[in-house]
């Protein structure tokens, strides 16, 4: 293996400031990278430096694109000590976590020379562009069409949800290049750039007062040929496999029942207060433990060869679900004291709480989870 | 690594197959009958045949030393059929209580016979609720044992009992002989057709060297390792009965379609398979970490005991709702695997009892 534990244990001691190994708040703890980022304090920066320094915004990609190249079981031995010592991760981004992987398994040479690396040194912020008002659930009803236009794409349409796009650079999109085919053929993935004539952002504001996402609208865009990622009407399958990614993101939420830091602190005077309460906290723990080891399995038989597939969809239900869980019990032990929400009190607590409802929508709802564990994993009949 | 190596594989794909041809759910319908032991002892001569009545002991006293997940394995497979045997109380808790705590003379004398099938032990430790606790006192120059303890598993037929007692120095592990002097018992039947007894110990003399010299530590292994390979064994019940409900909602019609094809049924179902899923990944790390000595490892088997035993009972009661009527019959398999995992679930503690331990270990 090439790399060792107690060298990782010994530098992250060395390099992993202080201020970076507490639970995130929020977003604003995040950081995100791109073309307008400002760091939100010298620590920040100086974490993620170091950690460019070794590939390790990246740890799994190659080391051409700005990866550490490490494999899977070597990842998880960095994260493990990480994990260990609560450091954050030094970068996050769609582009990591979902973006990414897609061009490793799809895109061209160039495609891959132009972005990853950008996406890797945090230049590039990316958003998702997906759903549209028509098209949730039944992602592949979508209607944004692209028109072939020789050298390039026109595109015009609406999307919606799609999460910071109006802090976004570049905006990867399903779009309608066929409207004879059977509906889910007829779609292509295209990589756009924000910054191009016709688009435009509109932020929605959510239940938690913020506003992190927007409608995306698109007026006679111009998109190269050379955006396009896999074969034109394919674009299903390259969206598919990005939401196998996206799902294991969203999952990874469900793993950690103490990371909310109004669990952990309060959970510890419950006993005597609350043996209901208590007695909620225990079996959620016990869900997150084996949920988590859940996880690990699957990664470990990953790791052996093979793909998650579609057991990233039971992963992304329980995650999600577990998450919502998290929440709710860590407003029952904040108590009336969790109702404020003004300037002046603990902050996180009920954003948390309000964000967390998002999880099992987002990246496909609960529902059309257990469909997809139902007749992929169980192979149920369709009639 | 949470997968399996190629020896574990080997093992458990011979047991699964052994295990089938040998004792399969219609032997199990045979044993459970009240006229008979409750048991097979053919079925438990193949177990010693096969090393799997050895799994716990060490190749110099004849075993196969498969371990903790080699147990697990085995439980596992062996409750697909709802196998009845000794393997518990004998192959696993009192080959995991001498192989912990037993003095040499001790494990020489019944290791060889556990690992051979010749010997059926039996594990005592239930103190009866509301009766006498279970201790041993001096009487220079010997000990007495008083007391009272239910649900001692193949007890009705034991050749060796090994006791949990207090002692003026902690609690202790005793070897004691069934048929001694103020030993007597009743035998008593569970819901799934397993035979217990009820023991009451009266003035039993016991020499000192009848005490595993492990003490306490002992005693908290083997129940360890008993609530792990108990939570293997309720992965395998609820496993079984799950997919037996999965080929059934793939077969019978209502409405013109197979009822498979409801969206509430295959919701259910991916539920039921998530709950198995998380259960058995939870067991696997609990049997790995006694495996490996790690420091969490009574953690992770308060933590897989705690899930395995809730996902079995809720998901064999989901398994017995989607065949409607007939999973509320005899004749239909799916209430055996009801009844089974509830006592797989119950034994050793049940799912509040080991999420109430995983609370206070975390500190609340
Ligand atoms: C926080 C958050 C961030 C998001 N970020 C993005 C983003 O960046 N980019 C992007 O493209 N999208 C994003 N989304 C959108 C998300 O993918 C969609 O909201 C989701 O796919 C559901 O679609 P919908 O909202 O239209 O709901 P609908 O599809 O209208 O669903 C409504 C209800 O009907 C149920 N339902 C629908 N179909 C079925 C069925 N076949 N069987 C049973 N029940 C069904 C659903 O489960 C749900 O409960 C985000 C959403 C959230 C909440």
């Amino acid at each position: 293996m090439a790399i060792d534990a107690h060298e990782i244990r010994n530098w992250l001691e060395a390099e992993c400031p202080v201020e970076m190994r507490a639970a995130t708040r929020g977003d604003e703890d995040v950081c995100w990278g791109g073309r307008r980022w400002a760091f939100q304090s010298p620590a920040q920066k100086l974490w993620f430096e170091r950690c460019l320094a070794r590939g390790f915004t990246v740890p799994t990609w190659p080391r051409e694109y700005g990866g550490a190249g490490l494999s899977r079981d070597e990842a998880d031995v960095l994260y493990a000590e990480m994990r260990r010592i609560g450091a954050r991760p030094p970068l996050t981004s769609f582009g990591i976590s979902m973006l990414g992987p897609a061009l490793l398994a799809f895109g061209t040479p160039a495609q891959k020379a132009e972005h990853l690396p950008r996406i890797a040194l945090g230049q590039i912020r990316w958003c998702q562009g997906y759903s549209e008002p028509g098209a949730g659930s039944d992602l592949a009803s979508l209607a944004t069409r692209a028109e072939d236009k020789g050298d390039h794409f026109l595109v015009n349409g609406q999307k919606i949800w799609t999460s910071y796009a109006d802090k976004a650079d570049w905006i990867f999109c399903l779009v309608r290049t066929n409207r004879d085919a059977k509906k889910q053929l007829g779609i292509s993935f295209v990589l756009i750039d924000m910054a191009t004539p016709g688009v435009s952002t509109r932020p929605i504001v959510l239940i938690s007062g913020k506003s992190p996402f927007c409608e995306t609208f698109f007026d006679d865009v111009a998109v190269p040929k050379g955006n396009l990622v896999g074969k034109l009407d394919r674009g299903w399958d390259v969206a598919k496999y990005l939401l196998t990614h996206e799902r294991e993101m969203i999952a990874g939420g469900g793993s950690n029942l103490f990371d909310s830091h109004a669990l952990d602190k309060a959970a510890a005077q419950v006993r005597p207060k609350d043996p209901i309460l208590r007695a909620k906290i225990a079996e959620a723990a016990v869900d997150t433990y084996a949920f988590d080891a859940t996880r690990r399995r699957y990664s470990d038989e990953v790791a052996r060869g093979g793909e998650l597939g579609a057991r990233s969809a039971l992963l992304k239900y329980d995650g999600a679900e577990l998450n919502k869980r998290r929440h709710e019990l860590a407003m029952s032990l904040a108590g009336a004291d969790g109702l404020y929400f003004d300037g002046n009190r603990e902050p996180g607590v009920a954003e948390g709480w309000l964000r967390s409802k998002g999880n099992s929508i987002e990246g496909g709802t609960s529902e059309v989870m257990l469909d997809i564990v139902a007749k992929r994993l169980l192979d149920l009949p369709a009639d | 690594m949470l997968t399996l190596d190629e020896d574990q594989t080997l093992l458990m794909d011979s047991a699964r197959a052994g295990v089938a041809q040998a004792s399969p759910v219609s032997e199990y319908r045979r044993l459970r009958e009240p006229q008979g032991e409750g048991f097979s002892r053919r079925f438990w001569a193949t177990c010693g045949e096969m090393g799997w009545s050895g799994v716990l002991v060490d190749e110099a006293h004849g075993g196969s030393g498969f371990g903790v997940l080699g147990a697990g394995l085995l439980a596992r497979e062996m409750a697909r059929t709802l196998t009845l045997s000794p393997f518990l109380s004998t192959a696993v808790l009192a080959a995991a209580a001498l192989g912990a705590g037993g003095s040499p003379a001790q494990r020489q004398e019944w290791l060889p016979r556990i690992a051979a099938a010749e010997a059926i032990v039996a594990f005592a430790h239930e103190d009866t609720p509301g009766g006498w606790p279970t201790m041993a006192h001096l009487e220079s120059p010997d000990f007495r044992l008083e007391g009272e303890k239910s649900f001692v598993l193949d007890g009705h037929v034991a050749d060796a009992l090994i006791v949990s007692a207090r002692t003026d120095n902690g609690p202790y592990l005793v070897l004691v002989d069934p048929k001694a002097n103020g030993v007597s018992r009743q035998t008593r039947i569970l819901v799934d057709g397993r035979r217990v007894a009820t023991y009451r110990f009266e003035g039993v003399e016991v020499d000192e060297f009848a005490f595993l010299p492990g003490g306490a530590l002992a005693l908290e292994r083997t129940l360890d390792v008993a609530r792990a390979v108990l939570a293997a064994s309720a992965c395998g019940v609820a496993e079984e009965a799950f997919r037996r409900t999965l080929e059934y909602l793939k077969e019978r019609r209502q409405f013109d379609r197979r009822i498979g094809s409801f969206q509430a049924l295959q919701h259910r179902a991916g539920l039921a398979h998530i709950a198995v899923e998380n259960a058995w990944s939870a067991t696997l790390v609990a049997l790995q970490a006694l495996d490996s000595g790690a420091n969490s490892a009574a953690f992770d088997v308060a933590v897989a005991k705690s899930k395995a035993s809730r996902a079995a009972q809720e998901v064999t009661a989901e398994c017995l709702q989607m065949h409607g009527g007939v999973g509320m019959t005899d004749a239909f398999d799916v209430g055996l695997y009801l009844k089974r995992a509830r006592v797989d679930a119950t034994l050793f503690g049940d799912a509040a009892f080991h999420a109430d331990r995983v609370a206070t270990m975390l500190g609340y």
